[in-house]
């Protein structure tokens, strides 16, 4: 055993030099990760390994850790929007919205339905192109690298639908207290009718290439299965508890931002492996696809797009210069006087891997005084050392990815 | 029937007595008070009582009150959830300035991480944890960074003056 990868007093290497097999070899260790490209962000797993089968893994993360709730209580509100952008950066509207929606809670804000419903619009797409990336990775860790290329440029076209909605395209910074920043224009709505009607097609495409593929199924049926009982007690949430079997969906037991007017099913799974989490998630994007051409259809006539706050909604920026009371208000909200109520809150939304929660304390000035991401990554990847018990080195890897850590929201 | 917070203060009181206290409805979250030496008995119980059930830890953090007399000086909140009724409830319960408490990574297994996150931020030792030690920071550091006398940026620095930019909570 190599003593450049671990300590001497390690436990590992205590477990290697009893354990002897009865063929003279001996157990070994492998470092997967920090920087592994079959890992997909950076956390790492020392692995204690009997020939290609995998006896223990310790996981180690933090490496990416930008102390996001610390930042946070040094922050008036508007300027942790752009924190929470780079928790989950596959779904960063959903973590926008979110956080707006965790403040509208507190200032007791009520946003217009048209609003909501756009809202709803983002984070459905926001939801695909998680769903989009974990579910093509899978194919790519697995070996198959072209419905990956099928369907990526569709997340470039989600993108610059985000870029027609607020300007940028991966860190989105989207929304304002009550609704968003500007009305979304003809543009952003002419490139999602676009996406709806190509997207479908190469998703269905997708589909077919991976869930009857022998090799595919090969490589995720039986992979990291995980019973419902232990992915409860481990926290999961979201479609790696779906495909355990639990119907647990955010959007469904406390609906917010309107959820409650659409139709759409929950997909479960049964096994909770690899191959039920990769079903899951493709159901999903079914649904978000279903569930934004419903709210495209119910949308209420008009434009507007945000809720009268004229204490947390920036005024228009031409009424700055002119206008008194437009002044006070710009100055106030930049430099975070904004009243704010004495409250605790908890707010959670469905993110693209399960419950994101918000815990907000405030004490009434201008930042919050504890601010508390509840990050699904961080709870359920505790799960992964169990799952990956008794596999081989290549099904960590698929295990890894079907679960779709992110390392932002890992390590906040 | 849906579970009425009547239901579980009534419950709790019945078998706990004055270990939890301060019964509150704030905005849409039950939330109440426990004694922090009788955590694990109380939330064992509300996981297991079969009208109760709370069976899901959605979340657990720490919190730091620098300011509060010397038996409140830290918090630690547990959000819990029964998904069969859909209620969820917050349970706050303080510690003192030597914060201990015990560990309920036997009841919920994903209160690990959780529990050794809130001691690697504030500094708290849950008794009782299989393996208590930093996770976000790295192991050789020696404070805990999410105290609130734990500056954010080096004080030393006099390039900006942080009251202007938002950066400090007293806005004086």
């Amino acid at each position: 055993m190599s003593e450049l990868l671990l300590p001497p007093e390690h436990r590992y290497a205590k477990i290697i030099q009893e354990k002897l097999n009865e063929d003279g070899s001996e157990l070994s260790i492998l470092n997967l990760g920090p920087t592994h490209p079959a890992t997909h962000g950076i956390f790492q797993n020392i692995l204690l390994m009997d020939g290609e089968k995998i006896l223990e893994a310790e996981p180690t993360i933090g490496y990416i850790h930008r102390a996001f709730e610390k930042i946070a209580e040094n922050r008036p509100f508007y300027q942790i929007t752009p924190l929470t952008d780079r928790m989950n950066y596959c779904s960063s509207p959903i973590n926008n919205m979110g956080w707006w929606m965790t403040l509208e809670k507190l200032l007791g804000v009520e946003v217009p339905k048209r609003a909501q419903y756009l809202r709803v619009i983002v984070m459905e797409l926001a939801r695909i192109t998680d769903h989009l990336i974990c579910n093509s990775i899978l194919g790519v860790d697995t070996g198959a690298y072209t419905g990956f290329l099928y369907v990526f440029q569709f997340r470039e076209k989600v993108y610059e639908i985000y870029e027609e909605i607020c300007g940028a395209r991966l860190t989105t910074n989207m929304g304002r207290i009550g609704g968003f920043e500007r009305d979304w224009s003809p543009e952003a709505f002419r490139k999602l009718d676009v996406f709806l009607e190509d997207f479908p097609v190469a998703w269905k495409e997708f589909e077919n290439l991976f869930e009857r593929n022998r090799i595919f199924i090969d490589r995720t049926v039986n992979v990291g299965p995980i019973s419902a009982e232990k992915a409860m007690s481990y926290g999961f949430t979201g479609p790696n508890l779906r495909a355990a079997g639990v119907d647990y969906d955010v959007r469904v037991a406390h609906p917010y931002s309107s959820y409650e007017d659409f139709e759409f099913i929950v997909p479960v799974g049964k096994s909770g492996d690899t191959y039920d989490r990769f079903c899951v998630r493709n159901a999903e994007v079914w649904e978000s696809l279903s569930i934004i051409r419903q709210a495209l259809a119910k949308m209420p006539e008009g434009n507007e797009y945000h809720a009268e706050v004229p204490d947390y909604y920036l005024p228009p920026k031409e009424d700055v210069y002119h206008d008194m009371e437009s002044l006070i208000y710009h100055f106030k909200i930049v430099m975070g006087e904004i009243p704010v109520p004495v409250a605790e809150i908890y707010h959670a939304v469905e993110g693209g891997n399960g419950e994101l929660g918000f815990y907000l304390e405030t004490d009434g000035s201008r930042t919050p005084y504890r601010l508390h991401f509840r990050r699904p990554c961080f709870i359920y990847y505790q799960g992964y050392p169990e799952m990956i018990k008794g596999a081989l080195l290549s099904d960590a890897i698929v295990i890894l990815s079907s679960l779709n850590v992110i390392a932002g929201e890992l390590d906040a | 029937m849906a579970l009425e917070n009547t239901d579980i203060q009534d419950k709790l009181v019945g078998t706990f007595g004055e270990s939890a206290f301060n019964f509150q409805q704030e905005r849409d979250i039950f939330s109440f008070e426990i004694k922090a030496d009788k955590n694990t008995a109380i939330i064992l119980f509300l996981k297991n009582d079969p009208t109760l059930q709370f069976h899901f830890l959605t979340d657990l953090c720490g919190v730091h009150y620098p300011d509060n007399d010397e038996n409140h000086q830290f918090a630690i909140i547990y959000h819990l959830h029964n998904w069969y009724e859909n209620k969820r409830i917050r349970i706050k319960a303080y510690l003192n300035g030597t914060p201990e408490i015990k560990t309920i990574s036997n009841i919920f297994l994903c209160s690990n991480w959780m529990e050794r996150e809130t001691y690697d931020f504030y500094g708290v030792n849950f008794i009782g944890h299989p393996q208590l030690k930093r996770i976000l920071n790295m192991d050789e550091m020696i404070s805990f960074p999410m105290r609130k006398e734990f500056p954010m940026e080096d004080a030393g620095r006099t390039d900006k003056d942080d009251r202007f930019f938002g950066r400090t909570t007293i806005n004086s």
